[in-house]
């Protein structure tokens, strides 16, 4: 009887946390998640606003928040920014909406909690999946977010990349090569049964080396990571603190427990 | 000291009140772990007061500031992304011990006679939490909060003849607005935590009149001690209950400690992340799924097909499989109240009806796509939408063939006195 009910108990439990994969036709890169590395962090900061922040507001960032990845004041001052000198105001672009509608057909969204929206990978895929496309209205296009309005800001240093489509048999296959490639990948359906995997090349260099570019995403993915909850670290920190105060709490209440039990039966 | 209490005890019934509810409350001596969760939902309920009112202290209930406010707490308040945490957190945990704890009475049959007021006050309580879980998910104003309000007082709208008006009239707008999210605040930062409150204190007061169940499902008070006149198998609950209960709390709080700092999304069941975008009338997400623990009913509201071209039947169905919770104490004939004495039968039946509420819950979250189209011989249905309609019909099985398959199902002797754990 008691397994029958444990049993029950145990399915309630998985069901109650439960997580389910969902299926699409893209794998996403794996973001580097590196939440601890100050000096990463500080080149996130940097490309962020050398380069998002010019479209793309974060009004829920103070500024002198960013002391919390090892900078000073007068560093933040310095390098940081460009569109205000007070240190405690939020990282608000000088683009108005309607201007922003007008020029991109919709205004740039609001970068602070990104990161909590599509999550590190889909931010760290995106970055990486901009290919040129000259019927896209921005000459460009992205295979994580087809027909984005945005167009492709990095393109200088990346370089330029082309779409490569391969046709292929059936599904299973298509998957194979899908996951031989070994980065970006989409398998679409195509006409007749058959199955397309869209890669992409790289056409002409940009600034920096193909490694140089992930590391560089991967820096601003991490700030994003970082702005969209700048509180996670002490979280996690105060968590470790937390589990092991209840874990000893929990040593005491138990012999507590069993001290005023051990004459019940 | 002695002389103070003798003070207040001319004027208030302060040691009898602890003699008669806590002290020399006689409890069964063999609670076994499911009886811990009614203590940990008084935990939780206390809990979401106390992180309530620092919330309310930072945030504000205006459609242009709302968002804004949530995240000034997360970054600026200090502590602020803590308190708000627990409270997000809270709200989910609320569920998982709530439903443990009515599958409790499900398994000892604690809802029988003559627990049966018990039973309906906590049911009652039930809806007292769904409906502070409704308007408490409105205030964020992210894309959930506000696509979800919106799916779920459109269910009204669908009433018959005064559905428009009763729409209006709940949203005091035509759409969801910036009145709405002034309404909602009211009701869940006063108006039900009130009448939560007082469901709580009356379902105790009931539980302590009728004494508690356990899991052998005899009633203690048949067995008293002649010269004490306690109950032989009883225990006072404190100390004994107290100090374990307080077990059960810590293993709770690290279990939720867990969630909170580790994993505060709870892998985008308990914070959706669509939920970190603003509200936007304008722009409907592609796939509105409400928060984990009103999915079984979501599913079931979805699985409906409309008839003579009105959707209230899926809200009528909805309704149904809340409000027939209430009448458990009369469904169930069996001669004995716990599991462990039952037949076969309603073992099956329980078994089924948990695999049925789980997979609801589970198809209330992802598109009713999911699982593709059956082939033209069944019309190319969605096979989620048929698996749904299924379970639905399930679910309701389980009560209304209740009063015939408790009946019948050969049950074990009950013991005299309760057995070990």
């Amino acid at each position: 009887m008691t397994a029958f009910t444990r049993w029950i108990g145990v399915i309630l439990l998985v069901a109650a946390g439960g997580a389910f994969a969902a299926e699409t036709g893209l794998r996403l890169e794996p973001a580097p998640g590196r939440r601890l590395d100050n000096e990463s962090l500080q080149r996130g900061a940097r490309n962020f606003v050398n380069y998002c922040l010019t479209c793309h507001s974060a009004q829920y960032m103070r500024y002198n928040r960013l002391t919390d990845l090892g900078l000073t004041e007068q560093q933040i001052n310095d390098n940081l920014m460009f569109a205000t000198d007070k240190i405690g105001s939020t990282m608000t672009v000088a683009m108005g909406n309607a201007d922003a509608a007008a020029w991109f057909g919709a205004p740039p969204p609001d970068l602070s909690v990104e990161a909590r929206v599509r999550g590190a990978d889909w931010l760290y895929s995106y970055l990486n999946a901009f290919y040129r496309d000259d019927k896209a209205p921005s000459g460009w296009n992205n295979l994580v977010f087809p027909n984005v309005a945005m167009p492709h800001v990095l393109w200088s240093v990346q370089g330029v990349n082309k779409l490569v489509e391969t046709e292929y048999e059936d599904r299973e296959k298509a998957e194979a090569a899908a996951i031989a490639v070994k980065s970006l990948a989409k398998v679409e359906r195509a006409g007749d049964g058959k199955y397309v995997v869209k890669t992409l090349a790289q056409e002409s260099p940009g600034s920096l080396s193909a490694v140089e570019y992930e590391a560089f995403v991967a820096d601003l993915v991490n700030f994003l990571g970082y702005m969209a909850e700048p509180a996670r670290n002490q979280r996690i920190n105060f968590g470790i603190g937390a589990l092991i105060f209840l874990g000893i709490l929990f040593a005491f209440a138990y012999a507590l427990k069993r001290n005023y039990w051990k004459d019940i039966h | 000291m002695q002389k103070m209490l003798n003070w207040i005890d001319d004027r208030f019934p302060l040691s009898a009140l602890w003699k008669s509810q806590v002290s020399e409350y006689y409890a069964p001596k063999n609670f076994n772990f499911w009886y811990f969760f009614g203590s940990l939902a008084l935990v939780v309920l206390v809990m979401q007061l106390l992180t309530g009112i620092f919330l309310t202290m930072s945030y504000k209930p205006d459609a242009a500031k709302a968002f804004e406010s949530v995240e000034y707490i997360m970054r600026d308040v200090s502590g602020g992304w803590f308190i708000r945490y627990l409270h997000s957190t809270g709200a989910s945990a609320f569920f998982i011990v709530v439903y443990l704890h009515m599958f409790r009475a499900l398994l000892y049959g604690s809802y029988r006679k003559p627990r049966e007021l018990l039973w309906i006050v906590g049911c009652f309580i039930y809806l007292a939490l769904m409906a502070e879980a409704f308007f408490g998910y409105l205030l964020p104003w992210g894309q959930m909060s506000y696509w979800g309000a919106q799916v779920i007082v459109n269910l009204f709208s669908a009433v018959p003849l005064i559905g428009d008006d009763l729409g209006v009239w709940i949203r005091g707008d035509y759409t969801i607005s910036d009145v709405t999210l002034n309404r909602f605040f009211a009701f869940h930062v006063i108006a039900v935590p009130l009448v939560l409150l007082l469901l709580v204190a009356v379902h105790l007061m009931a539980l302590h009149e009728v004494g508690s169940n356990n899991p052998d499902g005899i009633e203690i008070k048949d067995k008293k001690d002649p010269l004490t006149g306690h109950p032989l198998d009883g225990i006072p609950f404190h100390p004994y209950y107290t100090v374990k209960d307080l077990v059960g709390v810590v293993a709770f709080l690290a279990l939720f400690s867990v969630v909170v700092f580790f994993w505060p999304d709870g892998g985008g069941y308990f914070l959706e992340a669509d939920n970190f975008i603003p509200a936007n009338p304008l722009q409907t997400p592609e796939h509105i799924a409400p928060v984990w623990y009103f999915t079984p009913y979501y599913a079931m509201l979805r699985a409906v097909p409309s008839f003579l071209q009105s959707q209230f039947w899926g809200v009528l169905v909805m309704g149904a499989a809340v409000v027939i919770l209430f009448f458990m104490p009369w469904l169930d004939r069996g001669p004995v109240k716990s599991i462990r004495y039952r037949g076969a039968v309603y073992k099956i039946w329980l078994a089924v009806f948990v695999v049925c509420f789980l997979v609801l819950g589970y198809l209330g979250t992802v598109p009713v796509t999911v699982w593709g189209q059956f082939g033209d011989m069944m019309g190319a249905a969605d096979r989620a939408t048929v698996v749904a309609r299924v379970l639905t019909l399930v679910y309701f099985m389980f009560f209304l063939l209740m009063p015939w398959y408790t009946a019948r199902d050969k049950t074990k002797p009950v013991p005299e006195r309760v057995t070990g754990k």
